[in-house]
């Protein structure tokens, strides 16, 4: 099992203080690379070339685009709500990074590995929709309180069919972890710590992703949703209301905001290659070309491909028909998922 | 004194079915405005939409214009009919060609000038390739409005082709001055016979790929079905015209109904849908392009030898006294021009009738009952281009 920072640095604190700057570090390459990345996706599939100027294939465009929204001018528009304005992009942008520490990236280290890792991960994706409504309301403005309102709605409708999906590989995970020997000890796996979920999927080489499809898909819809990524990006619709819930925030406030959805998406993947891909384990026989970690993060950009490839493809639901889709497939779909899972856990 | 057509009985004249002005705040504190202003990432041009919203959804929607008035009519009471003349393609930018062409037929028809065959013959290959360029560019901003930002892609780089091809033969991509009093400025050649045959053969081999990304996709038919619908009776009380009217099950086009232009010696069909929402716009448009494909190869294939033009320019005009009405189908409906003239060079008045102005008219109450995201959907499939209507 996986040891943790704490462990390996007596100190406390040194462990607090590399646990951060790692995190914040994997997080602000991961944002360049991702922004840099979906542009080159879109326009690949726009028959585009995407940036090309600055740096080799536009490498180092991201960079210069941070360049720019630093020196841009904080407009702070009139009658706002001033704590909700000025808070709101931390609220959206603090508990996904505390998320990024509970995920384990390899079989030997993770930052943190809590029992209850898998319920705090979706505990703290719940934080951003306060932060979400919290600049649609002290915008100021009409088109920023729909997309805020709209934003709501979506994001904890859609939580349901998200954890309901996470159900089932838990109930797997528990009743696949009975007594199995672990460095040794013989332990019973939790299904609700992220380590033990990945560990049942490497021991047996087999990926949830075999046992459960019908819970992998519903949960990358969800992860989607609940990243507000086309086709399910409403409350940011640019063709509809300029630019949604963030209208009014100008300069690194909004990059702030860019931040936090990238890093929502790659929270969203990793916990779907936890959860459905095995997280560290390699694949099939050349598992052992690379470490862990690295099998890791090409899964997990594996999916934010496929997440920027729907982007891309798919036009926008409306708002009522998203609602509807949730509340009247993926919910009884992934209830329906969870109920035959522990049905063919207790026969078996 | 009262016309014929002041009859209460007529569609045409019965009331409006829905609210469409905004009046003074009601006290309702259910409703606020929301304005989708002049400046707005999507809209066509610049038209400010006032709604008063319930929620999301819209109970009076009402369409401002004006921001894109440049006084063309007053500018044709100060200028010759030939001085006139690179306006028209102005009017609609995204028809300009037919435009230009439909003001040489009318001054053709109105001065009985005669146009050579094969002028006749290479202005139909003009317009049309026009109409199918402008519903390309129809297509991606529909599509883009929903949400799917792609396809805007492909269909403009289908349209660079032809912008392309009008290019080398006129010198302009966009707003062309290629017809003249008369028949066409330029003779075609073989090289642009060859590309229109090609882009033909591209374009056609293009609609499968639009048909499986857009209309197998079930997004887009959940945006598209049973939005917005402009139904017979609301077609005709507006005076819609174009795909608008035929997707609601009316097969009115100029081409067929009056022929000018040669049209009548041409054979194609009108497609018609009944439903009137924005999928049957949808796939009027569509099929409208197909038939354009079919005229511009029949007008290759016979494309008769002969002058291209008149033997000599014609620049001062001598009109007859009176007054003159005539019509052509652009790409989005009739466009009229009403013409008074007194006999000497420079019109009294001339008043276009463009397509677009009804085709908004109906909006505000094909909108009333539906929600804020189907606003974008329905005026973008409607086609409206807004200096057409603020000429």
């Amino acid at each position: 099992m996986p040891t943790t920072l704490p462990n390996i640095f007596e100190n406390p604190l040194i462990a607090i203080a590399i646990g951060i700057g790692g995190v914040m570090t994997v997080l602000s390459l991961n944002v360049l690379f991702c922004i840099w990345f979906e542009r080159k996706v879109s326009a690949w599939i726009q028959r585009r070339m995407g940036p090309m100027e600055v740096g080799f294939h536009g490498a180092m465009q991201t960079v210069a685009d941070m360049m720019k929204l630093l020196s841009k001018q904080l407009i702070t528009p009139e009658g706002i709500d001033k704590p909700l304005y000025h808070l709101a992009p931390i609220v959206v942008f603090a508990p996904v990074v505390a998320s990024a520490s509970l995920l384990p990236f390899s079989a030997s280290v993770a930052i943190s590995n809590i029992d209850i890792g898998l319920v705090l991960v979706f505990m703290f994706g719940g934080f951003a929709v306060i932060g979400i409504f919290m600049a649609g309301w002290g915008s100021n403005n009409k088109y920023a309180l729909l997309g805020g309102m709209r934003a709501v709605a979506q994001n904890i409708s859609y939580e349901i069919p998200l954890i309901l999906s996470a159900l089932s590989v838990v109930l797997m995970v528990s009743a696949m972890g009975r007594g199995i020997t672990v460095d040794g000890v013989q332990t019973d796996l939790l299904g609700t710590n992220l380590a033990h979920i990945t560990f049942v999927q490497a021991n047996t080489s087999l990926w949830f992703i075999v046992f459960q499809p019908v819970a992998a898909i519903i949960f990358f819809i969800a992860t989607l949703a609940e990243t507000n990524r086309a086709p399910f990006d409403i409350p940011e619709a640019e063709s509809e209301i300029v630019a949604g819930f963030h209208t009014e925030y100008s300069g690194m406030r909004f990059g702030l905001f860019f931040f936090g959805e990238f890093t929502n998406m790659f929270i969203g993947a990793m916990v779907m290659t936890v959860l459905f891909f095995g997280g560290w384990d390699g694949v099939w026989l050349v598992g052992s070309w690379l470490p862990g970690p690295v099998w890791f993060f090409l899964k997990t950009y594996a999916i934010i491909f496929v997440m920027m490839w729907v982007r891309w493809t798919f036009p926008r639901l409306r708002f009522d028909q998203l609602m509807t889709f949730c509340w009247a497939v993926l919910i009884p779909l992934s209830i329906v998922n969870l109920l035959v899972t522990a049905f063919v856990i207790k026969v078996l | 004194m009262t016309a014929p057509t002041d009859s209460p009985t007529l569609p045409m004249n019965a009331p409006p079915q829905a609210p469409t002005l905004v009046q003074a705040h009601d006290g309702d504190d259910e409703t606020y405005y929301l304005n989708m202003g002049p400046q707005h990432p999507s809209m066509h041009g610049v038209l400010r939409l006032l709604l008063k919203l319930r929620g999301e959804r819209i109970e009076v929607c009402d369409p401002v214009i004006g921001y894109a008035h440049r006084a063309h009519e007053k500018m044709a009471e100060n200028r010759s009919y030939v001085q006139f003349y690179p306006n028209t393609s102005r009017i609609d930018y995204l028809s300009g060609m037919i435009y230009n062409i439909g003001y040489c037929q009318m001054i053709e028809k109105v001065c009985s000038y005669e146009v050579p065959e094969r002028a006749v013959a290479i202005r139909i290959i003009a317009c049309e390739l026009n109409r199918i360029q402008s519903h390309l560019l129809w297509l991606g901003t529909y599509l883009m409005d929903i949400g799917g930002i792609t396809p805007f892609l492909y269909c403009f780089d289908d349209r660079e082709e032809i912008l392309g091809i009008l290019d080398r033969v006129s010198g302009s991509r966009l707003t062309y001055a290629y017809g003249r009093f008369g028949g066409v400025t330029r003779d075609v050649d073989d090289v642009f016979l060859s590309q229109a045959t090609a882009f033909l053969a591209r374009l056609r081999g293009r609609f499968p790929l639009y048909a499986k990304l857009v209309e197998g996709n079930v997004i887009f038919r959940e945006r598209s079905i049973g939005v917005g619908v402009i139904d017979r009776a609301m077609a005709m009380r507006y005076g819609v015209t174009g795909p608008c009217l035929r997707a609601a099950g009316v097969g009115y086009d100029v081409r067929k109904a009056e022929p000018y232009g040669g049209y009548e010696d041409y054979d194609f069909d009108v497609p018609t849908r009944e439903a009137g929402d924005c999928l049957a716009r949808y796939e009027v448009r569509v099929a409208e392009m197909e038939q354009s494909c079919r005229i511009i190869e029949q007008a290759i294939e016979r494309l008769p030898e002969g002058a291209f033009g008149p033997k000599k320019f014609i620049k001062k005009l001598k009109p007859p006294v009176g007054e003159f009405y005539f019509a052509v189908e652009s790409a989005r409906g009739q466009f009229g021009m009403y013409l008074v003239s007194d006999g000497k060079d420079i019109p009294v008045k001339l008043k276009l009738r463009t397509p677009s102005f009804a085709n908004l008219s109906s909006m505000s109450e094909a909108l009333a009952g539906t929600m804020v995201a189907d606003t974008i959907a329905v005026l973008g499939s409607i086609d409206v281009v807004m200096p057409e209507i603020d000429r």
